[in-house]
């Protein structure tokens, strides 16, 4: 009879010992998950996220071929961008602030100083199209981002955000954020206006 | 003067905190009555020198005393009374002395209520509020004092920044703290218990009230600050997964979950360490929240004048308070044995189900709002997290959810019969389908998305419904009957029915109002007139205007539906000149059915102005579910149940006197 017991015996304390460091393990793991966001944080603490790396600019525009929107030719390439002054507007149809910036863009197309083209950002083709179908189609050229591929060689921080191109392809400033009636008026167009000369 | 001893009165309220944190900590442990008493004084005057602090404060808001740094830095004299006022809190200094202040007062109240709590439970507990707002008072005396002056003193302030002068946010921070800070009291009863080594039922029921009361104004507030984001930032937006609005949400997803979860602790002794577990997280959620927004390391719209030395305080202060108190519970949790066994499908396990559920939504949105910093700490790289993968990962979550919360309260403890409670829920059922019907053929050209939408907020409708009928013996017992025993239904009972219904009119607000909402932007002249389903909004006039302290353009329009007149409308853009700034103030005209909104922007300089309009079916339900849901959270608290401590049967013959 002991022969049968004893084995079931051990059996059921080392049950017991593997519940118990599986509880020692369930009731460690909320600290754990608490020291490694606070590590995080701790290093957040010496970054600054409005500090958007200028690295692009004063540089060519990266080397990049981004296909259309369905059925609204054309696409944008790297090489579209060299000959005259260019803004590149990165814009995506789930964006709010970029719906807040868009009547100042329909009004910079009206004013034709400058070739205005599109980086559609993370989107459904068809959202970006129902989108400039609704809200009117500011730009000559867009190339559909579906990825967000090209936005990272732009370093496209977050969405909207305005590169604005010299003649010969060269990244001279970059707006983040939605352009407003001040910006337009006393930084971009006075800008659009030196390039061209 | 006045603000000397505004900051004197702040100097000993940290010197009785710390007092309170420590000395009746130490009764407790050597079992000495007299020092676990000293406890509640201690509270009562932590309380009362921090109000007076307050109120040396504010006194020097409304009297535009700029000899003071923050008055002067976001006061102007001629700002309106009442946003003198609400700029105490519309500052970082100001704003963490309300905090304090809110934190001490419900310390008080735990003195003040808690006749029935074991004594050295009670001294432990309001050891551990004090000991929390040891740190807060410390934090305000040594990184934030609002009591410095300035010499010599300004002319004239700052001003407030326009955004914040508005009724909405006057009182958006006041009801938030209270839902943050309300959390303190029940993490103070986890820490408490904790260091006792014991949960039980009743540990559970006098955590309960202060949980649901602090859920109750966090739900307030976070309804609140979207309504502000809704008709002030003009983008016809209501939620953008800020990184502060997240703040908010976290702590109120677990607070839900915490909610759920010390019910099945009370009523069956079990999930106890779960329990401890959420109510730990719940305020770190808070704390964090508090971090987030006064540090500077995550982008946001909300966010205060972002200062390193206060982000390192803070995140001392929270590694100290998370860090210690999951440390007590890794070292005790083990300890704390489980009470009643169960059945998977069962009450509590229906409970267990939304708490998955809903600390895996609350888990995701913390990654999302801290991707953009763990991303740039680890490889440098600044990107932002859009609605994108908020949507693409909290519907999913909610889905389930919200299928389960109709079905949850009609399961009994213990063991329960899923296909019973299924059958009571037919009628439920067929109500979603007919709705989802009638919706799909009203408006054929919806997303399938917001088919599911209509159709989860009519099953949980039903369901809540179906649960408050079947309580009340609707129909299977003759009226009368019925209305008995719907009077004597406890009011926690009419609590969950609120609450769940708000959710369910939350969800139909949001799906409806995005799904069909219809918008126009254009460049308009006077005379211009456009038609938006159905209504057609004519532009009259843009003016110019003077206000109080800004400059306005008003425009007006004229809204007709079938030619008859429906409303007019008068959106304004105004420019501030302290500080200087731009708001837009856009005009909402709300009805149960839809909102009409419009919003006047930038003149083109040719006659014309930059125009947004929209019709926004049920919108408003959103913030009406949400103040239902704030509803059933205050008629649950006053359910006599919670106000008792110790369990009494309902009209039992011997029913202690209150």
């Amino acid at each position: 009879m002991t022969e049968t017991e004893h084995p079931a015996e051990t059996e059921s304390t080392a049950a017991a010992g593997a519940g118990r460091s599986r509880r020692l393990f369930f009731s460690l793991l909320p600290l754990a998950a608490a020291i490694v966001v606070g590590i995080f944080l701790f290093r957040g603490l010496s970054l600054d996220p409005r500090n958007i790396p200028s690295a692009l600019i004063d540089k060519p525009v990266p080397n990049f071929k981004l296909a259309a929107l369905p059925d609204r030719p054309p696409g944008l390439a790297a090489g579209d961008l060299k000959g005259d002054v260019a803004l590149v507007n990165v814009f995506a149809s789930w964006c709010v602030a970029c719906r807040a910036e868009h009547p100042l863009l329909m009004d910079l197309k009206r004013r034709g100083v400058v070739a205005l083209h599109g980086l559609n950002y993370k989107d459904r083709p068809g959202d970006a199209l129902e989108w400039l179908g609704r809200h009117g189609d500011p730009y000559a050229r867009v190339g559909a981002d579906r990825d967000g591929r090209v936005g990272i060689d732009f370093g496209v921080y977050g969405v909207p955000e305005t590169f604005i191109i010299d003649k010969n392809g060269t990244i001279v400033e970059k707006i983040i954020g939605p352009i407003n009636e001040t910006i337009l008026k006393e930084k971009l167009l006075p800008l659009i206006a030196e390039l061209n000369r | 003067m006045i603000a000397e001893i505004g900051h004197f009165a702040l100097i000993l309220a940290l010197v009785v905190a710390l007092a309170q944190a420590v000395l009746p900590q130490w009764g407790a442990w050597s079992r000495d009555q007299a020092w676990m008493a000293a406890a509640m004084p201690a509270a009562y005057a932590q309380f009362l020198l921090v109000a007076v602090a307050f109120a040396a404060l504010m006194q020097a808001f409304v009297a535009s005393d700029f000899s003071l740094e923050v008055v002067a830095a976001n006061s102007h004299s001629a700002k309106p009374l009442v946003y003198k006022i609400s700029g105490v809190w519309g500052n970082h200094e100001g704003s963490l002395l309300l905090w304090t202040l809110i934190l001490a007062a419900f310390g008080a109240m735990v003195a003040a209520f808690g006749i029935n709590l074991p004594a050295s439970l009670k001294a432990r507990v309001l050891s551990v509020q004090a000991f929390i707002g040891a740190g807060f008072l410390s934090f305000i005396i040594f990184t934030s004092n609002p009591f410095s002056r300035l010499d010599p003193a300004p002319a004239d302030g700052n001003g407030l920044n326009p955004l914040l002068q508005d009724l909405g946010l006057a009182f958006h921070p006041p009801i938030l703290y209270l839902g943050y800070v309300g959390l303190s009291v029940s993490f103070s009863f986890a820490v408490a218990a904790l260091i006792e080594g014991r949960v039980d039922a009743a540990w559970a029921r006098w955590v309960r009230p202060w949980t649901l009361a602090a859920w109750a104004f966090l739900t307030l507030g976070i309804a609140l600050g979207s309504y502000w984001a809704y008709y002030e930032l003009g983008w016809g937006g209501w939620w953008f997964w800020d990184p502060v609005e997240n703040a908010s949400f976290m702590p109120w997803l677990a607070a839900t979950a915490l909610l759920h979860c010390a019910a099945v602790a009370e009523k069956r002794d079990a999930l106890k360490s779960w329990t401890v577990l959420l109510a730990i997280l719940a305020f770190s959620l808070s704390l964090l929240g508090t971090f987030l927004v006064r540090s500077g390391v995550l982008n946001s719209v909300h966010a205060f004048a972002s200062d390193p030395t206060r982000g390192v305080f803070v995140l001392l202060f929270l590694a100290i308070v998370v860090g210690g108190s999951l440390s007590l519970y890794a070292f005790r949790a083990p300890v704390l044995k489980g009470g009643g066994l169960f059945a998977p499908i069962s009450r509590e396990g229906g409970l267990i189900l939304n708490n998955l559920l809903l600390t895996t939504a609350c888990g995701t949105v913390l990654l999302g709002t801290l991707y953009p910093l763990i991303l740039d700490a680890l490889t440098g790289q600044k990107v932002s997290v859009g609605p994108p993968y908020f949507n693409a990962t909290f519907v999913p979550l909610m889905t389930p959810l919200v299928i389960a919360v109709a079905i949850g309260p009609l399961l009994p403890w213990k063991r329960a019969d899923l296909g019973a409670a299924l059958g009571r829920l037919k009628a439920a059922l067929a109500f979603a389908v007919v709705v989802t019907g009638l919706a799909w053929w009203w408006l054929a050209d919806g997303p399938v998305l917001a088919l599911l939408g209509v159709a989860l907020s009519a099953w949980l409708g039903a369901g809540a419904v179906t649960d408050l009928a079947g309580r009340i013996k609707l129909f299977r017992s003759p009226p009368a009957a019925s209305l008995a025993r719907a009077r004597g239904l406890p009011r926690s009972a009419y609590g969950t029915f609120l609450a769940h219904l708000g959710v369910a009119l939350t969800i139909l607000g949001i799906t409806v109002s995005e799904a069909w909402q219809q918008e126009h932007q254009s460049i308009m002249v006077p005379g211009d007139r456009v038609e938006i389903s159905g209504r057609a909004f004519t532009f009259v006039d843009a003016r110019d205007a003077q206000g109080a302290n800004f400059s306005a353009l008003i425009g007006t329009f004229t809204v007709t539906r079938d030619g008859a007149p429906v409303t007019v409308m008068q959106p304004e853009k105004r420019q501030y000149s302290h500080p200087p700034m731009e708001t837009t103030e856009a005009a909402i005209h709300a009805t149960f059915a839809r909102d009409l909104y419009a919003v006047i922007g930038e003149a083109d300089g040719k006659g014309g102005y930059a125009v947004r309009l929209y019709v926004k079916p049920m919108i408003g339900w959103i913030w009406l579910g949400a103040l239902i849901m704030a509803l059933g959270g205050a008629l649950s608290l006053s359910d006599r149940r919670l106000r008792v401590g110790v369990p009494v049967r309902r009209r039992a013959p011997m029913q202690p006197a209150e």
